[in-house]
């Protein structure tokens, strides 16, 4: 059976249309990786997965179980556990304190707060201190941390790479490889298509909220999804709805 | 001699409005609300206890049952009124004023059932002579209910604070006060940990509320002044600490004492201009802001 599944999702943001018909499954132990330009919908379609922001219609399913209007905080609590775009550390709470968040929810599992040191030895070094005097690259480590403390059926991850030094990004994604080999299924949103191909095992390219190419990761096609990436049009960037 | 007497009533009275803001400043530090509605609600856990003493209670145990109904009373509150309204204004259907406007409005009308129901006669709670006991201190009397008082305020806001610093729930009400919508995706509910917030302010607000009524004739009306001192200290104290509330507590009790000492017509506009002072040149208070561990 599917970890996560969602069919036919269709996700609002008042007339825009930013997911439109998107279809997605999740075997267990499996790493998809989501890719697309700016503005294809890829947030969009984790907010309708972990609950942050209702779907219109489609249904989304966590081990065969309707959660599509179950929200956010109830969701974690049941395994989907995201690393959020633009990481949302507490900037006031120390980075222990961001990492025991994750153990809200109190899911047993074998992450602990030890595990997730050990993952992250820089994070170990500065647990004392508060999440607002971070790096970019410490706080996407204390973000992936905290979800994985969730210990979640399904780990969403929205660009771990964004906006961090490519020797950051390297080292970010050593881990998210360490994770997702341990067998944790793993959704991947990224741009980096180099480093979105270390983890995934399936691709899926979104363009204007749909599905415009699915293909196995290994001996992909890059000219397809380039292709893909942008569709027929030459325009980069925001897609509006038809 | 009277210098140093009014030093130490200053601190004395500094204690009650510590008290009095401690729930101002928690509201206002996890959900950035001020509720105007606090003063009056204050002066009606006054009345509440009150009724009870003359029904034949203890004040002792009318504080116990005045207590927990404020902190039911502060959940409901948030549920029905003010996630609505904050809401509101997250999904930008009404400006930021919209709690603000929801809590004028409940301090509006519960003054005027305040008034239909108690009359706007001056009332006090009996202490059976506790409210004009004295300690002799050399050549200082210490009154034993604002000394009290002080020491209930101090250690309220050392509860309060350790909830915060030292247990899951404290952290998680921290979270959500950093972001909301962060919190939401640990599993932690803003609007109940919002919900929770204020029950514990209303609790403290309550007892406050009982303080005051043991030390200070009171009306329906007073909880304009209450609303107004607790105000000028969570200011002075800096937004949202409440270890600086505390500190801005004494800090305008012993401008109002210490001007009155000056000229007695003047003390609390002296606090007043103490709470000015503040503004102009740290807008944002003596300590700096948000519930910190
Ligand atoms: N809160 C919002 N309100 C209104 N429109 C939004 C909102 N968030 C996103 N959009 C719009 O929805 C569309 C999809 O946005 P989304 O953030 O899902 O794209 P994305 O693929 O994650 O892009 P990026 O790579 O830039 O993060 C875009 O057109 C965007 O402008
Ligand atoms: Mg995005």
């Amino acid at each position: 059976m599917n970890v996560l599944e969602a069919t036919g999702l269709e996700v609002r943001y008042g007339d825009l249309t930013a997911v439109d018909g998107v279809t997605l499954a999740l075997t267990e132990g499996e790493t998809v990786a989501v890719l697309g330009a700016n503005g294809a919908g890829k947030s969009t379609l984790l907010a309708a997965l972990a609950g942050t922001h209702l779907p219109t219609s489609g249904r989304v399913l966590l081990d065969g179980e309707p959660v599509t209007r179950v929200p956010a905080h109830r969701r974690v609590r049941r395994g989907i556990a995201l690393v959020p775009e633009g990481r949302r550390i507490f900037g006031s709470l120390t980075v222990e304190e961001n990492l025991l968040m994750g153990r809200y929810p109190k899911r047993p599992g074998p992450w602990d707060l030890r595990a997730v040191y050990d993952m992250f030895p820089l994070v170990a070094e500065m647990k004392d201190r508060r999440g607002s005097v971070l790096s970019g690259g410490q706080q996407q480590a204390v973000a992936i941390g905290r979800a994985l403390l969730a210990n979640p059926r399904v780990l969403l991850l929205d660009e771990v790479s964004l906006g961090l030094a490519p020797t950051v990004v390297t080292q970010i994604y050593d881990a998210v490889r360490r994770i997702t080999e341990a067998g944790t299924t793993a959704l991947v949103v990224e741009q980096d298509l180099d480093q979105a191909l270390r983890v995934a095992d399936r691709v899926q390219c979104l363009l204007g909220g749909r599905t415009v190419l699915e293909a196995p990761a290994a001996g992909l096609d890059r000219a397809a999804v380039a292709d893909a990436y942008f569709g027929t049009h030459p325009r980069r960037g925001r897609t509006p709805a038809r | 001699m009277d210098w140093l007497n009014a030093g130490v009533q200053g601190v004395l009275l500094g204690g009650q409005y510590a008290l009095l803001a401690c729930g101002l400043s928690l509201i206002f530090g996890v959900m950035r609300i001020v509720n105007l509605a606090h003063g009056v609600l204050a002066v009606l856990a006054a009345y509440l206890s009150l009724v009870l003493v003359q029904q034949g209670l203890p004040l002792s145990l009318a504080m116990v049952v005045v207590v927990p109904v404020f902190a039911a009373l502060g959940y409901a509150v948030q549920r029905g009124l003010f996630n609505p309204a904050l809401a509101q204004v997250r999904g930008r259907t009404s400006g930021e004023l919209a709690p603000l406007l929801v809590s004028f409005g409940v301090a509006v009308a519960l003054t005027n059932l305040l008034q239909e129901v108690f009359s706007a006669d001056t009332r006090r709670i009996p202490t059976g002579g506790l409210a004009s006991a004295g300690l002799p201190l050399g050549e200082l009397s210490i009154g034993v209910l604002p000394l009290i008082t002080l020491v209930v305020a101090t250690a309220v806001i050392a509860g309060v604070q350790l909830f915060l610093a030292r247990t899951a729930t404290g952290r998680a009400m921290r979270a959500v006060a950093d972001d909301a919508g962060a919190a939401a995706m640990t599993g932690v509910d803003p609007k109940h940990m919002y919900a929770v917030a204020t029950a514990l302010a209303f609790a403290t607000l309550a007892l406050a509320g009982v303080f005051v009524g043991m030390s200070t004739q009171f009306s329906p009306g007073y909880g304009d002044l209450v609303l107004l001192f607790a105000f000028e200290a969570v200011i002075i104290g800096g937004l949202g600490s409440l270890w600086g509330t505390l500190a801005g507590g004494v800090v305008l009790g012993l401008a109002q004492t210490i001007g009155a000492q000056i000229d007695p017509q003047s003390g609390v506009l002296a606090g007043h201009l103490v709470f000015l002072a503040v503004l102009v040149v740290r807008p944002g208070g003596l300590l700096p802001r948000s519930v910190q561990a």
